[in-house]
């Protein structure tokens, strides 16, 4: 398997405290990789560095050895690192299939004023991103809801709406916020497989941020661990579960002097 | 567009193209020339703020590309002898290029500090006109001579407006021709995939900047489109009353620029035009009142706005047969 993503001595600072300490790890191409770390940990941070939505304070992102870290988030989609968000953050007042036909908005031939014009060019994109959003759709299998406004919809369909905006652009890596928050079991194990699928299928590498334990022990193939800012743990998840600093990440620590 | 909106659009021109003028000659109220001509322009300034909410900001600056452009096309006509007629888009490209310079700092904050920022632009704008040496102060710019004749190849296009019998007439068809043209685009703009990216921006930037659009890009298009049209409003007034004072366009018309939109419905291409029509005869009809005008007109403004927070648009009368919304 080949490196695709690569982060090097990452730091973010805010005022005094560090947010992310100096972390390093790689990406393989394919793989679905979870990053994970009690709250407050930095995961959150970690993300929103990858994806240029802040700027780093140390170290940088390479993405197939070239550098995207310190530019503009919509530079970094256009080279193909794509970001979605927690479900409150849809185009609210569109429709579902409007929502994913917008997002195809890399995959536009023509120009601004093209659109303006109504020129061939931009015909033929419209085409295509219409008949494109249509099978994200049954890809998905979202077809009985995707002309209801996505204001009215339930938070299962949301999340998965936005990972369909995810692929409306054609990543080929998308970052995943928190997809399982808030779902009950049965919704989390068919988000799994959706995330799966999309690995599967459509051959994007996956990176997400998640607190469902159960959830990321199924989905990932292979899971860092942050706790205060830095990485203490890398691996499977089967080595995950029985690394002795992750146990005391989540847990604590025995500790005698206050009689725990 | 459907044949039904063909037709609609080809009855409106009908209406304000060959109905009006023949309802003022039956009637004799020539007076009603200048404010439909006022209606048609001021809702062209209206156009260009409604756009500027359409991508989310709240913008209470328009009057200051009217302004402007009013002096930009003032300057052109009596210092260079141009003719008005070019003018006018030179008006226009000049305040888009300005609202390109002051639009990329102030672009960036939303809501309320985007608001107060463009409410200060009109001020800075009436101050830089009475301090500079070229707009000639206070004492402005007078006797600016009716539009000329315009010409390609000989071929007479738009005739001399000092020779006409009744160049008020001749100032509401142009009037009512850009305002048509204005809108035109701007529901060209709504309508295609330009308007669904000035809405993703309106409903989510964050998330419009992470599946690839340039925000920052998008955003100074937009407003550089609206001072554009801020522009050609105030040149073409200027022409009209032939004279242009720093004191022309001032906060209040910024802000009723901004009221228009509202009272009209932010979510329809065509409120900004309603609004401006029904709140320009709404405070003439309150003429009567005496006194009372001002204080029965901001109730109803009020009354209007909480009622019918979509605006006038949003009422069911308008929406037969168009579905939720």
């Amino acid at each position: 398997m080949s490196t695709i993503l690569e982060v090097k001595n990452l730091t973010r600072r805010f005022g005094g405290l560090v947010a992310v300490n100096n972390i390093n790890f790689t990406v393989n191409k394919g793989e679905i990789l979870s990053i994970i770390g009690p709250n407050g940990a930095g995961k959150s941070t970690l993300f929103k560095l990858i994806s240029s939505f802040l700027s780093t304070s140390g170290g940088e992102v390479l993405f197939k050895g070239e550098k995207i870290s310190n530019l503009s988030p919509h530079v970094v989609a256009r080279k193909g690192v794509v970001r979605t968000f927690q479900e409150t953050t849809i185009f609210r007042s569109m429709t579902m299939r409007e929502n994913i036909i917008v997002a195809h908005h890399l995959r536009a031939k023509a120009s601004l004023s093209g659109y303006f014009w109504g020129t061939a060019k931009a015909r033929r994109d419209e085409a295509l991103f219409a008949e494109s959003a249509d099978e994200i759709i049954t890809f998905l299998g979202m077809e009985a809801i995707a002309d209801e406004l996505a204001s009215n919809l339930p938070q299962g369909n949301l999340r998965a709406l936005g990972i369909a905006i995810g692929l409306a652009t054609s990543p080929e890596i998308l970052l995943l916020d928190e997809p399982f928050a808030g779902m009950n079991h049965d919704e989390t194990m068919h988000m799994v497989d959706l995330v799966r699928n999309v690995q599967k299928e459509r051959g994007v590498t996956v990176m997400l941020v998640e607190h469902d334990m159960p959830a990321v022990m199924k989905i990932s193939d292979r899971i860092v661990v942050i706790n205060f800012g830095e990485k203490i743990a890398e691996g499977t998840p089967d080595e995950i579960r029985d690394n002795e600093k992750v146990i005391e990440a989540y847990l604590g620590r025995e500790d005698d002097a206050i009689g725990v | 567009m459907n044949m039904k909106k063909w037709l609609l659009v080809l009855l409106f021109l009908l209406v304000v193209l060959v109905g009006v003028p023949w309802m003022i000659k039956a009637t004799g109220r020539w007076d009603f020339y200048y404010t439909l001509t006022s209606v048609a322009l001021l809702s062209i300034a209206s156009a260009g703020v409604w756009l500027t909410f359409y991508i989310g900001r709240i913008n209470i600056g328009q009057g200051a590309y009217t302004l402007i452009g009013g002096y930009a096309s003032a300057i052109l006509v009596t210092q260079l002898g141009m003719n008005f007629w070019l003018t006018l888009p030179l008006a226009g490209l000049a305040c888009a290029v300005i609202s390109v310079f002051i639009g990329l700092p102030i672009l960036r904050l939303r809501g309320v500090y985007f608001a107060m920022v463009t409410l200060v632009l009109t001020e800075v704008a009436r101050l830089t006109a009475l301090a500079l040496s070229i707009t000639n102060g206070a004492k402005g710019i007078v006797s600016i001579p009716l539009p000329t004749e315009l010409s390609l190849f000989g071929f007479t296009i738009i005739p001399d407006f000092g020779t006409l019998e009744n160049p008020k007439l001749a100032f509401y068809i142009a009037a009512v021709i850009m305002m048509v043209l204005c809108y035109a685009a701007l529901y060209r703009i709504v309508n295609s995939r330009l308007g669904h990216l000035c809405r993703s921006l309106q409903q989510n930037e964050e998330l419009s900047a992470s599946i690839g659009v340039n925000t920052a890009y998008l955003r100074v298009v937009a407003y550089s489109i609206s001072s554009f049209m801020g522009g050609i409003a105030g040149a073409s007034f200027v022409s009209i009353s032939q004279s242009i004072y720093p004191s022309s366009f001032q906060v209040v018309d910024s802000v009723n620029f901004m009221l228009n939109c509202f009272l009209g419905g932010l979510g329809y291409v065509l409120g900004p035009m309603l609004g401006t029509l029904m709140l320009y005869f709404g405070w003439d009809l309150l003429f009567t009142t005496g006194k009372y005008q001002l204080l029965i007109y901001s109730s109803l403004l009020i009354l209007v706005i909480v009622l019918l927070p979509n605006g006038i648009l949003s009422l069911s009368l308008f929406n037969r047969g168009k579905g939720k919304k």
